[in-house]
């Protein structure tokens, strides 16, 4: 500690230092490590995530007057680049520095890494546990065989996404051919094996007219794909892209001239909204937790406003960033104690108001958050909230409630005797 | 045979994009023996830009306006730069042109944000202009191919018809002599580095909108365009064109067949394991030719290396 | 292309032929590896210097291909990435003691650059790069293809502490597994040193600065390249066996572009052109990643700067601006230096840290919240919507830029006086 501190102050001598301001408080803050990309090109959605989890701290924890008697939350930014490797580096920084909560959520990849890396170290090192709430990382192994008592998910993982979408498709009679399309790794190929099993156990006449994968960030042209899209007369697309490689693909297949709907896990925000704009009006439809549109709730839709005003050019995104400061606060007010392995067992069945609506419970089997799932479309009318700072937004079509409750899991979890 | 017809035309999109990158790095690669690591990087300053003058004046001024800053400023680059840099030899003007691609994109982050920006073909050219069996072929990139091939005739003009284009012409084989016939190569360096880094911007205009303007973009196109300067042989133009096509439709052809590798390994007499899941060569069996597509170039690059090292049209060895 | 001809002065040993004095950097080194974690004992600490130790093997093994062979690689992280990624599925069998591991790993690096060796080391040059780049290409696309080998992009993971022990050691702590990681580097370094003083090492060089004449002294060149290729390929997989027992997790960023991209970068940084300048290079390297990443999220535009501004002013590296004053420390004139660099030190440092403080300022306007209009700089608490600050960081980055100007003459002045053999001393 001593050694880094002077690292630190030697590195302060020598580099401008945007330092967290470490006034001293009456009664210490409870520091919650972010573990995110902040530079390169993924560092967009680690901004944003980084923006909403600060909110969230001072919103529904600080200003409240924080918890065991006024301790407040605060959010310590580390820059992990998307690599595993570093991310273990910060890891083992952000512990030195008296983290014990973790919250990640960008590569699933990352979050397999940190969880292996947060379950042995805690093992190894029994005075200094750590707890790792995953927000956004939807791997279905996390909460199944790669599972451990350590690790929280708030997000609801791919599988339940695709419980709730195909639900929704099987209720639609227009779909009739649907074509699956996704980015060659775990969570693409997650996506198309739920899209098979489920479309097949829920609407066995619906044609998969197309699956197939390519491979991530490396396509520059989608047009072919999306030629052969209109080529299987798909009358619904299912996509697990992201970032660029989703706007390069719904761009191709809008230009190809598809009008059917294109469901997606991650098209919206971060420029993506604004870039599909009016080409992607009733096209692009987006399965995620937390409701903007219509406005969930008086409270909610105060808490999508105060977070604009002060944040003009991010937005709530992922509203399962508020629910995690929510989980975590309720735990350790009914623990009673900042200590891991309590905190950890208050976590384990808990049940929370969703900040934007709905319930949100943390399931204790596999440590999966159950809550209620959306279809939104992307579209201008209606939108009380839009993203991007556009006039685009989106809109909730269909709910499924408490969506993946009865999911099945083979997480085998051991849980610590004290 | 209709898929046939439109893959064509859209490799030859592809194709004809790429050359507008690899054309003035052979030149620049050749003259001047630089690996130029940062002539995506220019690529994508063209296309932020292009975004950031579209926005206040349109999409045609942008066309013409960003190019020529890229052009001016790839060609302080080189008078400010490189130049300093080049008397150390080949390897530091690498880590020079690596640097500036790192700082480059961190500039970009910097002005512009991280995200998607929305860059939008401009509404004269945002229509389909034909259908073609129920495929919409939309007009923007008709509009590409034609540039394209506008800028490959005016670059073949220049070089074979006009005095510059015979003094670049003998710089690229042998810039001593031609630094003793008392013509200004450093000049003509400036130049042709200037010029090349704006066919790079254009690019970027260009592709913009059609293929996204993101942080990301300079290194999603990196090193394929060196792939098409190898393959087609330092110093061609006509090298540069075909190895672009060649490669621009070898990608798209690749993305558009489902070809699986089980069928190959049936055809060649191997059975399918029965617990796929187990075996060691489960990869194999589901592969497909879309998962390989976008690498397959370097794959070609690697051959026509270990067979033909001068490139198919190059006329002296890398 | 060629690679530019660099200064070939290895430290002393054949000035003096004293035995003790070549050894002496070695026991020096050895006693500093001893000490390190006596004075850095915190976890993180530790991580950064068993990633330090690892990028310095990897580096020096780098400089084995272009400082010493002259081969400019693209794609050298392949084999660090598949030693390491052999290494954990060997560590998972759970029948080889941890501090055997780095063997398989280099076994496995010198396997796959034998293959690849056999058809890139025909010709150096720009032929070799780009081979290098074709096949670093498809071993990172294979690496997220090839799911039982590589695992996907969530990788291979191992447990260390679940090899069978060693000596009672069962290297559940990071300052064992330091200690093992410090051993390795200083033998591979050793290796490595002695290689560059075997004839194979010197035949290294003379190909490197002359294809021709080596091959008219009955030397084939590409049997030179093929061996310095090879050993180089067997110390990135030890690098990579290493990184499996430091990270317990080998993914594809350990061996795509990117890594053999900062390879080369870190190298150049330290400078090819001394045994010890890659050494340097990766400890510089490292510090900035790790350290400068925690203070700022500008830190890349920071380091692609530095590069830039390194390649301009000092191609040698880091160890070839302290080598140009060899003449100088000979002709007992350093003295005359001091003043004058002093000055053109304080004059640089306060504007690199203005411009920095200016480019942080404008960062944090436009990242902040909606009034969050403070920050902290130097322990300063700074409103951003002031004008000063901004008046005060960019006006002294401006001053220092001009000062910096009128000096750099002076400097010259000392330089060029610096080096003049002193009158009555032996001339060259």
């Amino acid at each position: 500690m001593k050694q880094r501190l002077a690292l630190r102050s030697l590195a302060a001598g020598v580099f401008c230092l945007p330092l967290l301001a470490a006034s001293a408080h009456a009664a210490d803050p409870i520091k919650i490590g972010f573990i995110d990309p902040l530079s390169g090109p993924f560092a967009t959605t680690g901004e944003n995530g980084l923006a909403e989890f600060k909110f969230a701290a001072e919103r529904l924890v600080n200003e409240k007057g924080g918890v065991l008697g006024g301790r407040n939350f605060e959010i310590v930014p580390f820059d992990n680049q998307v690599s595993p490797k570093e991310t273990l580096i910060k890891l083992q920084a952000a512990i030195d520095e008296g983290v014990r909560f973790v919250v990640q959520g960008n590569s699933s990849g990352v979050a397999n890494a940190l969880t292996d890396a947060v379950k042995k170290h805690n093992e190894r090192n029994p005075d200094k546990r750590v707890i790792y709430l995953n927000y956004s990382a939807v791997d279905p192994a996390l909460t199944n065989e790669n599972c451990n008592f350590w690790h929280f998910r708030l997000d609801a993982n791919a599988d339940i996404k695709m419980d709730a979408l195909t639900d929704v498709m099987a209720k639609n009679k227009a779909i009739t051919k649907v074509y699956i399309v996704g980015q060659d790794y775990s969570f693409g190929k997650a996506v198309a094996d739920g899209a098979v099993r489920d479309l097949a156990k829920k609407r066995p006449e619906i044609e998969i007219v197309g699956n197939e994968l390519h491979p991530i960030g490396k396509v520059k042209d989608f047009t072919p794909y999306a030629r052969k899209i209109i080529a299987s007369g798909a009358n619904a697309v299912i996509t697990g892209n992201w970032g660029s490689d989703m706007v390069g693909l719904g761009k191709a297949i809008i230009d190809a001239g598809y009008k059917g709907p294109i469901y997606t896990y991650y098209a919206a925000s971060n420029g993506i909204t604004k870039t599909f704009g009016a080409d992607g009006k009733n096209v692009i439809r987006v399965v995620s937790e937390g409701q903007g549109n219509p406005p969930p709730s008086k409270s909610g839709a105060e808490y999508i406003t105060a977070f604009k005003a002060k944040n003009p050019n991010n937005d709530v995104v992922q509203p399962r960033v508020a629910n995690t400061i929510q989980l975590l606060k309720s735990a350790i007010e009914k623990a009673g104690t900042t200590e891991a392995v309590a905190v950890a067992k208050a976590m384990e069945g808990l049940e929370i108001d969703g900040v934007l609506g709905g319930k949100v419970k943390m399931r204790a089997d596999d440590h999966q958050a159950i809550q209620d799932i959306h279809i939104q479309v992307h579209t201008d009318e209606g939108i009380t909230f839009p993203l991007d700072n556009s006039a685009y937004g989106l809109l909730v079509e269909n709910t499924v409630t408490n969506a993946g409750a009865d999911s099945l899991t083979t997480c085998k979890m051991e849980r610590p005797a004290n | 045979m209709e898929l046939i017809a439109i893959t064509l035309f859209d490799g030859l999109v592809m194709g004809l994009l790429l050359f507008m990158l690899s054309s003035g790095l052979t030149l620049i690669f050749s003259m001047m023996g630089v690996l130029n690591f940062a002539h995506a990087s220019f690529y994508m300053l063209g296309a932020y830009f292009g975004f950031q003058i579209s926005q206040s004046i349109g999409f045609w001024p942008a066309l013409v306006i960003a190019p020529i800053i890229v052009g001016i400023a790839g060609a302080l680059v080189e008078r400010y730069g490189l130049r300093r840099v080049h008397k150390y030899g080949h390897v530091p003007e690498l880590i020079f042109t690596f640097g500036l691609a790192l700082v480059i994109e961190e500039f970009v982050n910097f002005v512009w944000g991280r995200d998607q920006k929305p860059f939008q073909e401009p509404d004269s050219l945002h229509f389909a202009l034909f259908h073609l069996h129920g495929y919409a072929f939309p007009a923007y990139k008709v509009f590409m191919i034609f540039v394209a091939v506008g800028i490959f005739l005016v670059l073949l003009t220049i070089l074979t018809r006009t005095r510059i284009g015979l003094v670049i012409q003998a710089a690229l084989s042998h810039p001593e002599t031609v630094q003793n016939l008392g013509h200004n190569v450093p000049l003509v360096f400036m130049g042709v580095f200037g010029v090349g880094t704006a066919l790079a911007g254009l690019a970027g205009v260009i592709a913009g909108p059609a293929l996204g303007t993101f942080p990301g973009m300079a290194f999603l196109l990196g090193s394929i365009v060196f792939v098409t300067i190898v393959v087609g042989g330092l110093g061609s133009l006509w090298g540069a064109l075909i190895a672009s096509l060649l490669i621009g439709w070898l990608q798209t052809f690749a993305a558009s067949y489902n070809l699986r590798f089980a069928d190959i390994l049936t055809a060649l007499g191997f059975t399918r394991p029965l617990r796929i899941a187990d075996s060691v060569f489960r990869d194999l069996w589901t592969l497909t030719l879309p998962q390989i597509g976008p690498i397959l170039p370097y794959f070609v690059m690697v051959l026509v290396l270990a067979i033909r090292p001068q490139g198919l049209f190059g006329k002296r060895e890398l | 292309m060629t690679i530019a001809p660099t200064s070939d002065r290895q430290p002393q040993d054949t000035l003096t032929g004293s035995q003790w004095r070549a050894a002496l950097p070695w026991l020096i080194a050895f006693a500093l590896l001893l000490a390190l974690p006596f004075v850095f004992r915190s976890s993180s600490a530790i991580t950064v210097m068993n990633q330090m130790a690892i990028t310095v093997i990897f580096a020096l093994s780098y400089n084995m291909l272009l400082g010493q062979g002259g081969m400019l690689s693209f794609g050298h992280a392949v084999y660090m990435g598949l030693g390491g990624f052999f290494a954990v599925h060997v560590m998972n069998t759970l029948l080889v003691p941890l501090p055997l591991l780095p063997l398989f790993g280099g076994l496995f690096g010198l396997i796959f650059a034998i293959i690849v060796g056999a058809f890139s080391t025909r010709r150096a040059g720009t032929v070799f790069a780009m081979i290098s780049l074709g096949v670093g290409e498809l071993v990172a696309a294979s690496s997220i293809i090839i799911v039982s080998f590589f695992g996907g992009e969530a990788g291979v993971k191992g447990d260390r502490t679940e090899a069978p022990a060693f000596l009672g050691i069962n290297f559940a702590s990071q300052t064992q597994v330091y200690y093992l990681i410090a051993a390795w580097m200083f033998l591979s370094a050793l290796a490595m040193y002695l290689f560059t003083r075997t004839p194979a090492g010197r035949m290294a060089n003379a190909v490197r600065d002359n294809e021709e004449r080596a091959e008219f002294l009955g030397y084939s060149q590409r049997t030179v390249r093929f061996m310095s290729f090879c050993a180089a390929g067997f110390f990135a997989g030890i690098a990579g066996a290493l990184i499996a027992i430091n990270f317990e997790i080998l993914t594809e960023e350990n061996l795509n572009l990117t890594s053999s991209g900062v390879i080369l970068l870190v190298t150049f940084l330290g400078g090819v052109g001394f045994f010890i300048g890659p050494i340097v290079g990766a400890v510089a390297f490292t510090l900035l990643q790790s350290v400068l990443s925690l203070q700022t999220d500008l830190w890349q535009l920071y380091v692609g700067l530095l590069f830039l501004l390194a390649v301009m002013f000092f191609p040698g590296g880091l160890t070839g601006v302290l080598a140009m004053h060899g003449p100088a420390w000979r002709h007992g004139k350093l003295g005359l230096l001091t003043v004058p660099y002093l000055k053109l030190t304080a004059v640089v440092v306060t504007g690199i840290l203005a411009a920095a403080c200016f480019l942080e300022i404008l960062f944090h306007v436009r990242h902040a919240s909606v009034g969050e209009n403070t920050m902290r700089l130097f322990k300063l608490t700074i409103d951003t919507h002031a004008v000063w600050p901004w008046l005060a960081t960019g006006g002294v980055a401006l001053i220092c830029l001009a000062l910096a100007n009128r000096l750099a003459p002076d400097v010259k002045a000392a330089w060029d006086a610096a080096n003049l053999p002193a009158k009555g001393s032996a001339r060259r």
